[in-house]
């Protein structure tokens, strides 16, 4: 699953910083119909966590009311510097990875 | 009497009639239910919680919406989770969003399927453990959801 992720390169330590996901999925509701008129299964992103050098700091618990190619924007606060990453897994079982370096400074 | 005060006299009896069917109605939340899922049967509040979107969405496919909590975001006084219900979508919790005290700032922005106009409510559970709620009103024009596309 392509995914991108835009974290600031560099941030003054105690800044509130922006954080961008994009992931690229249909997010399929399971409402639909394929050319058979066969339901096509639920299939989104359920699980969306972000963690800043191990530490937990968003966890997104999504269903299919989530648009096509989910985008999240949420904040964090600078602590150190190193490097936050981004799982994710659909109803699949399918999962995903990006990851972001971040440098902290004073 | 009149045929014409039987006439008004009918109309005052289905008035009658409509009276406990109307305040019926004005009682059954849609949330309710969501609510007590969500809370487990905790106190909701009214207030600190806001939902941003366009006041009307030509397509429901893809609704921006920012959520916004008035709080510190301090270790002692922050966000837990905010879940966005909605009153129409066939799956009406859309999603709930985790934070901490790390967050620095309780807003959540994101783009969300809405399956017509509707009502959608956001919920949000502070480090006390009290909850709050905020809500809006979105038309969408073309909705989403129950359709081939």
């Amino acid at each position: 699953m392509a995914a991108r992720v835009l974290v600031p390169k560099q941030a003054r330590r105690g800044a509130v910083i922006e954080i961008r996901v994009v992931v690229q999925h249909v997010m399929e509701t399971g409402y639909r119909l394929d050319a058979f008129g066969r339901a096509i299964p639920k299939n989104v992103i359920n699980t969306l966590t972000a963690r800043y050098n191990g530490e937990e700091i968003f966890r997104a618990e999504m269903g299919s009311g989530i648009a096509a190619n989910p985008y999240l924007q949420f904040y964090t606060v600078a602590t150190e510097s190193g490097e936050i990453v981004f799982d994710w897994v659909d109803d699949a079982g399918e999962r995903g990875s990006e990851r972001a370096a971040i440098a902290v400074i004073d | 009497m009149s045929a014409r005060r039987r006439f008004l006299a009918s109309l005052a009896g289905l008035a009658a009639l409509a009276l406990p069917w109307r305040a019926a109605r004005a009682q059954a939340d849609p949330f309710a239910t969501l609510l007590l899922q969500t809370t487990g049967g905790a106190p909701v509040r009214a207030g600190r919680v806001t939902i941003d979107t366009p006041p009307l969405a030509d397509n429901g496919h893809s609704v921006p919406m920012r959520l916004v909590v008035d709080s510190p975001m301090t270790a002692a006084d922050h966000v837990r989770s905010i879940t966005l219900l909605s009153e129409k979508n066939p799956r009406p919790v859309i999603a709930t969003f985790r934070l901490g005290a790390r967050a620095g700032r309780a807003e959540v922005f994101t783009r969300v399927r809405l399956n017509g106009t509707q009502r959608l409510l956001a919920v949000a559970q502070l480090a006390d453990g009290s909850w709050w709620s905020g809500g809006t009103e979105v038309i969408v024009t073309e909705s989403a959801c129950l359709d081939e596309s």
